[in-house]
């Protein structure tokens, strides 16, 4: 993000005012009302993900047998599962499952895509060369089943499909970093550090990072969406989040037996994912245009 | 340019080398044992360590990968854990399944893709424009086997006009030619098993390329933006040329380099999300073959699979670029 302090001295009326970057990304994201609207739907997820056992009206975990497949009612708004298990409530508890791995994994490829795309970048040679093309080889699969491939190999559970989802998207993240980098590390403000005696990791975590940030950000919040897609797929496959926990792509997965008797099963869990997705990919969106100064107005 | 794709093919070897040696020790490390697996729970240590001995299991990994490695050149991906048919036999009986999936999934994305991309273009802010940009913001955040199930319920179950799962009505299978039973049909004339073949592919074929077509569609509708705010479309308007041919003929064809990369590298990422489709519809391709397997951890085939999957890829992704070389002449093989 080159927002340099003198593109951000406006002056008005005369009178010259500094305002930072991120105030003058606000104030773009705001004018975006697809971007708002995803935005509040993120921050409505994440109350729910917080306070969602002060919403669930039934153990989202817990089933009565002889009330199984029910459709919505009163009683169960969006219905029983095949267990008798309130969907509502299992979909409540599964929204911080599916934020959780969504967050963490992309934190996670973006820390070692940032460090792996950073090394290849500033040092550029024999170490770009084996950082990219170990890079290349992971991008030789399409990601879901190289993560499929992964889970299948390290067994089930919720950490497991974090690390399935985060190895198979770092490339993704270095490639960006990587480039970014090269396009900035010749730049005076880069060899005016280095003249006066910063290390090579100053340099690069100080001066470089903060500067080339703004691909990065857009791709993780894309990101989020897409890992929440997948982490969905691993749980329909039955290899990802384990019964009884609330997943919602377990709770599709699960329902796939019953639901030409009882749509109401797969309906609602895909709902959910959908809008969360949705909400992350309209949210990005917007965060791109704010972020390109090309784009804006 | 036959020196550029000689060149392009030679890169591609220590790409395949890394791809190979990646699956084998994901498999090796993490994996199970798989003679355990075959002689089931109640094998004793000594029956477990004879068969590990038997199928080299005891050796160092190098040694195992080198012969995984002399073995794959030759064709051979060692065999199902549980079948003990060719890991290499099953996966190419399932393969035209797959393709034939994926290459209907993206006609259909293309044709729907590109269509509502020109629409929203040229009707920009219109209501058309905000339906079909909508439509495709749905399309990529939709989990595609949730767009299977809920096609299956509406279009199958509900209504009765398609079939619920399957690649044919049992029975009407086309003598095998190409291995694709729509084109087998047509060529042997078998219409029943044509219609039969058409009615299984549509649901799973649309729910496979929705993400495509969304894809398309955005991609479509950007560069259609660039191409008809810019001084020869407005030549072409100013000499009093139909908007018709304008759109189609002058800015749709310019339109088309960046497209057809688009719809290329689509392609590639329909054979992972062909795992999906077709574990929801029941499609007997390689895709609900390697999730029937990882269920039963019948590791060869996982591998074989997973190798095959991601060569294939590869080749896709070569044959996009290649492509886009040749239709752009400003791009220079080097």
């Amino acid at each position: 993000m080159e927002l340099n302090r003198e593109e951000n001295v406006m002056l008005e009326g005369g009178v010259e005012k500094t305002s930072s970057p991120w105030r003058n990304i606000w104030s773009e994201l705001v004018k975006n009302k697809a971007a708002m609207v995803g935005l509040s739907i993120i921050v409505i997820l994440i109350l729910i993900a917080l306070f969602g056992k002060y919403l669930m009206p039934y153990d989202p975990n817990t089933g009565v047998l002889a009330e199984s497949l029910q459709k919505p009612s009163s009683a169960h708004i969006f219905g029983t599962d095949e267990q008798g298990r309130d969907i509502f409530s299992r979909i409540i508890d599964g929204t911080k499952i599916s934020l959780r791995v969504g967050i963490t994994a992309v934190a996670i490829a973006l820390t070692a895509g940032i460090i792996f795309g950073s090394f290849a970048g500033y040092y550029g040679g024999k170490i770009d060369m084996y950082i990219m093309r170990l890079m290349d080889i992971i991008l030789a699969f399409p990601s879901l089943l190289l993560a499929i491939a992964f889970m299948s190999a390290l067994g089930k559970g919720i950490d497991k499909a974090i690390i399935a989802i985060s190895i198979v998207t770092i490339p993704e993240y270095a490639r960006i970093v990587r480039g970014s980098i090269l396009s900035v590390k010749e730049n005076e403000y880069v060899q005016a550090a280095k003249a006066i005696g910063n290390n090579d990791m100053g340099i690069i975590f100080k001066h470089i990072l903060p500067n080339v940030m703004s691909p990065i950000i857009v791709r993780a919040t894309l990101g989020i969406s897409t890992a929440i897609l997948e982490t969905s797929a691993l749980g329909f496959l039955g290899l990802g989040i384990q019964p009884p926990q609330a997943e919602w792509g377990s709770m599709l997965g699960a329902g796939r037996g019953y639901f030409y008797n009882a749509p109401h099963i797969v309906l609602f869990p895909g709902i959910a994912i959908t809008i969360t997705v949705l909400a992350f990919n309209l949210f990005g969106d917007g965060l791109r245009d704010a972020l390109d100064p090309k784009l804006r107005k | 340019m036959v020196k550029y794709i000689i060149k392009r093919l030679i890169l591609l070897i220590p790409v395949l080398l890394g791809v190979s040696i990646m699956v084998f020790v994901v498999m090796h490390v993490f994996q199970a044992d798989p003679a355990s697996i075959i002689l089931g729970q109640h094998a004793t240590a000594e029956q477990i360590e004879k068969l590990r001995q038997e199928l080299g299991l005891n050796n160092p990994l190098y040694v195992q990968y080198w012969d995984f490695l002399k073995g794959a050149l030759q064709g051979d991906l060692g065999s199902s854990l549980i079948t003990k048919t060719p890991v290499v036999k099953e996966i190419l009986s399932r393969f035209p399944a797959t393709i034939e999936l994926a290459l209907a999934a993206i006609i259909i994305a293309s044709i729907f893709g590109i269509s509502i991309g020109v629409i929203s273009a040229v009707k920009q802010n219109s209501i058309v424009d905000y339906i079909g940009m909508v439509f495709a913001l749905l399309g990529v955040s939709m989990p595609i086997f949730w767009l299977g199930l809920i096609l299956i319920v509406i279009f199958a179950v509900q209504m009765h006009l398609l079939p619920v799962a399957g690649r044919i009505q049992i029975g009407l299978e086309p003598a095998h030619i190409t291995g694709f039973y729509l084109i087998d049909s047509l060529l042997t004339g078998n219409m029943a098993s044509f219609k039969s073949a058409l009615s299984h592919i549509i649901l799973p074929a649309v729910a496979l390329g929705s993400y495509s077509t969304a894809i398309i569609a955005r991609m479509t509708r950007s560069t259609m933006l660039e191409i008809i705010g810019q001084d020869y479309i407005r030549t072409a308007r100013a000499k009093g040329l139909v908007e018709k041919v304008v759109i189609l003929q002058h800015a749709l064809r310019n339109a088309l380099i960046p497209i057809i990369t688009v719809i290329g590298l689509q392609l590639g990422s329909l054979l992972g999300g062909a795992v999906l489709t077709e574990t929801v519809f029941s499609w007997p391709g390689v895709g609900s073959y390697t999730v029937e397997a990882i269920l039963k951890s019948d590791y060869p085939v996982v591998q074989g699979a997973v190798i095959l999957l991601a060569v294939v890829f590869v080749l896709v992704n070569l044959a996009v670029d290649l492509l886009y070389a040749y239709l752009d002449p400003r791009i220079k093989y080097s």
